[in-house]
């Protein structure tokens, strides 16, 4: 595989990795447009653990994620109590204040605003990534089909009734929050072993916009969603080379009609049965 | 000094104001929050700045560059508004958000990524009111601001259509149904958004001399911030909003620094929401169900 | 009656501003009866509910369940300890199968903490899944269990409804006028339906316009006029009472 390809599947898998780290909140129906923050907790608190502390990469990644994860679950509780476009521009105010956190603070450590250089000698492999992109595919696919995988569906469909039929959802609304900044801590840990030079500027809004976009066309619904999403934004690029400049237009353009067309997404919950798949007059009768 | 600051913070607000205006015309009448407002802001300098190249004096530019901003508008009424009707509102925000990509990367690839300015309009004459230094130009842009914003109040105020549009607001259907013209509505909130949008564009390239196809994305998500804190769903609040931020933008960076000025702009914002969601003036609070 | 009683409400209040929806409201709630709550439109009877379960909180007095206090209880709290309800729009869950609503009905009594985490098939489950398939059963709805329950026919969702509430078997289970919208065979259905889950031992209060079936099931009722209560009695006493007449027919002039 070229060294462009290589870098182009690891972008797939961050972007993979991320998407998922939207989805969690979204799986119960809070918007969140400030994962780059979470993303740019990892990134440095591990990056700085494997720079400055030495720490071996596995366990930096794990406490850059718990310390994004952290944050996350104390901005979790506040945002109970937001709703729709208040809950996103929130995390959209979170994302911005963390970005200016690492850009004018920590500069010794961090490099600030200048950008932390030179983490690690070497690029970790692209099955750190892989391997962690598959951990939590696993982890979805176990959680959609227990009782508490039901109790996020109960809750993203109907808060007040969930309530009311004994599912505790401040713990599940705050722990999604929580779980989702780990993934995304975890994220922004890799990209920064990967490509060894973060700064401020990479966690920015339109970023988290980004994910976020990945989640809402590829399907909010199930956990493929985000993964279609993801593969379709970062893949879809290299096919369009063509284009060249105007392929920022061409997916402006891909956005309004794919709303127009589907706005349910492109992975909706049924696809997930096998009996979608199945011509109807092969299906059983009922 | 402060007083000074002050009203730099209201030269930068009335932008804000502007765009916040913008927004809260399409959310609080149509309930549809158009994600490109920050880049209908940008097509307006952008726009204004062409004419004046081709030679058109500025008061002929600027309304002429308000009025395509208010087309641009309605061209993502026609895709983003009136497809997605019946979607949950989650829709049509994404498909402004690929207006937005749209109308940056065509604005890259036409105009060119550098920044550039207005040429000079008119003599600028310093003055001072009290311990205020103040430029003319400062004080006509201002004045236009002013009058542009007091003349959209009024209008929704106290005129028929105005009238139409707050019945629009309350309630789509009974408006139809009371022989308000809701097409008519809807096309001429979309215009007056893209050209209010539009205009603050022209101001701020006008005020602080940039004009790039980026120059939307801050001031954008400034505006959004805005027309949360002061309220939603109104003009008034908007503007109170666009104020606010502007000011405390101002302050911050006087005070403490350019470093601290992302910081307190949406740590304050952080706040407003925790604390008064509603905004200032609030009319739209966040939804308390009923059972 | 029994002696203690399941369900007390004592000096009940609630407010809306200057608003009294609910005044004074005394209750007692004796385990295993049939309760109806009656009385014209906006007399506080679905605000009685929303108190109970812990929507909205009591501006005063208290609520008991027999010894518990409910009254700073979360919602969710209120339904673990074992009060369920259906609601007077029905509310379901748009992405459920008829299955899964009684699942998620039961998901609290699931004890272990793994249990949680588990595929659903392979849970505790056979107790649970055993509970969740009799529901569906008592309801005539094991047939549908594979569909999506807001694809089902009216009677039906209202029954998925039902199911769900019973699915955790729950002591208390206030029902909010279930048979708005129905015809008379889904309505005679229903009250078999009432009358199988009373047969479970549990104890129903259910808010009902429809006399048919206040007279047909309930042991007791309780009127309310202006969130008061303005009578309780058994069906015969209260079709003889005065001020219950007047309530609904005006007075005689």
């Amino acid at each position: 595989m070229s060294s462009y390809q290589l870098d182009l599947f690891s972008s797939l898998g961050i972007n993979i990795l991320l998407a998922l780290s939207v989805y969690c909140p979204m799986a119960t129906g809070q918007l969140s447009i400030g994962n780059a923050g979470f993303m740019a907790i990892g990134a440095y608190v591990s990056a700085m653990l494997t720079v400055h502390v030495h720490l071996p990469l596995f366990p930096s990644l794990i406490i850059g994620g718990i310390a994004a994860a952290i944050i996350g679950v104390l901005f979790g509780f506040p945002a109970l109590r937001l709703k729709g476009i208040f809950l996103a521009m929130a995390t959209l105010c979170f994302g911005e204040i963390v970005r200016n956190f690492f850009m004018n603070f920590l500069q010794p450590l961090t490099g600030g605003a200048y950008g932390f250089r030179g983490i690690g000698d070497v690029p970790i492999s692209i099955s750190w990534i892989w391997g962690w992109v598959a951990l939590s595919l696993v982890f979805f696919f176990f959680l959609s089909r227990s009782r508490l995988g039901l109790a996020l569906m109960a809750t993203h469909d109907d808060e007040t009734v969930s309530e009311l039929i004994g599912i505790n959802i401040v713990f599940l609304k705050v722990a999604a929050f929580g779980v989702g900044a780990f993934i995304a801590g975890v994220a922004g840990g890799l990209y920064a072993h990967y490509y060894l030079y973060i700064e401020p500027e990479f966690f920015n809004v339109w970023e988290s916009i980004f994910i976020a976009l990945y989640v809402i066309m590829g399907g909010m619904l199930t956990y493929w969603g985000p993964v279609l999403g993801a593969s379709i934004f970062t893949l879809l690029p290299e096919f369009l080379r063509f284009l060249q400049d105007w392929r920022g237009a061409f997916f402006g353009v891909v956005i309004i009609g794919l709303m127009i067309a589907r706005p349910s997404g492109l992975v909706t919950r049924e696809m997930l049965r096998i009996d979608f798949w199945i011509p109807y007059r092969k299906r059983r009768k009922p | 000094m402060f007083i000074q600051q002050l009203f730099n913070g209201i030269m930068l607000g009335s932008t804000y104001a502007m765009i916040a205006i913008a927004f809260t015309l399409l959310l609080g009448t149509l309930n549809m929050f158009n994600f490109a407002i920050g880049e209908v802001f940008m097509l307006g300098a952008i726009f204004g700045l062409t004419f004046v190249h081709m030679g058109l004096p500025l008061s002929v530019a600027l309304p002429l560059a308000m009025i395509c901003t208010g087309v641009a508008c309605l061209v993502i009424e026609r895709f983003s508004f009136k497809p997605l009707r019946n979607a949950p509102p989650l829709i049509p925000l994404v498909s402004t958000i690929g207006f937005s990509i749209f109308f940056q990367n065509v604005a890259v690839n036409i105009w060119g990524s550098e920044r550039a300015q207005f040429p000079q309009w008119m003599e600028p004459i310093n003055f001072h009111i009290g311990p205020v230094l103040i430029s003319s130009t400062q004080l006509v842009i201002l004045g236009f601001a002013v009058c542009l914003m007091v003349a959209l109040d009024l209008f929704i105020q106290r005129t028929r259509l105005g009238r139409g549009m707050r019945a629009v607001a309350e309630s789509l259907e009974t408006a139809t149904i009371l022989g308000v013209d809701s097409r008519l509505i809807i096309l001429m909130t979309f215009f007056g958004s893209g050209a209010i949008a539009g205009a603050g564009g022209i101001l701020f390239g006008l005020s602080f001399s940039i004009v790039s196809p980026f120059m939307g994305m801050d001031p954008g998500i400034k505006g959004i911030a805005s027309m949360i804190v002061g309220g939603m769903g109104n003009v008034r609040g908007a503007i109170v909003g666009g104020m606010f931020i502007g000011i405390i933008e101002v302050l911050s960076v006087a005070y403490i620094g350019s470093s601290a000025r992302d910081f307190a702009v949406y740590g304050l914002v952080f706040l407003a929401l925790l604390l008064r969601p509603q905004g200032i003036l609030g009319v739209i609070q966040p939804e308390k169900e009923r059972i | 009656m029994k002696d203690t009683p399941l369900l007390t409400l004592k000096g009940t209040n609630k407010k809306f501003g200057g608003l009294v929806a609910v005044d004074n409201l005394s209750l007692k709630i004796s385990e295993g009866y049939i309760y109806g709550l009656i009385g014209p439109n906006g007399a506080g009877k679905t605000t009685i509910f929303n108190l109970i379960t812990g929507v909205y909180p009591c501006t005063s007095g208290s609520i008991l369940l027999e010894d518990a206090d409910l009254t700073s209880l979360k919602p969710y709290r209120i339904a673990r300890l074992g009060i369920s309800r259906t609601f007077q729009t029905i509310r379901l869950f748009p992405s459920m199968s008829t299955w899964e609503h009684v699942l998620i009905g039961q998901n609290f009594l699931s004890r272990s903490r793994i249990g949680e985490i588990l595929p659903v098939r392979r849970t505790q489950g056979s107790t649970l899944r055993a509970q969740a398939e009799e529901a569906l059963r008592i309801l005539g709805l094991w047939e549908v269990r594979d569909r999506k329950a807001v694809t089902l026919p009216y009677g039906s969702q209202r029954k998925v409804e039902i199911a769900r509430a019973i699915a955790a078997q729950p002591k208390i289970l206030l029902l909010d006028e279930p048979s708005a919208g129905m015809n008379i065979r889904e309505t005679e259905e229903l009250l078999g339906v009432i009358s199988k889950i009373h047969d479970l031992g549990i104890t129903i209060l259910v808010i009902e316009h429809d006399m048919r079936v206040v007279m047909g099931i309930c042991d007791y009722i309780v009127v309310l006029n202006f969130g008061r209560k303005i009578a309780e009695g058994t069906p015969m006493e209260i079709r003889q009472n005065e001020e219950v007449l007047e309530a609904y027919l005006g007075k005689e002039e």
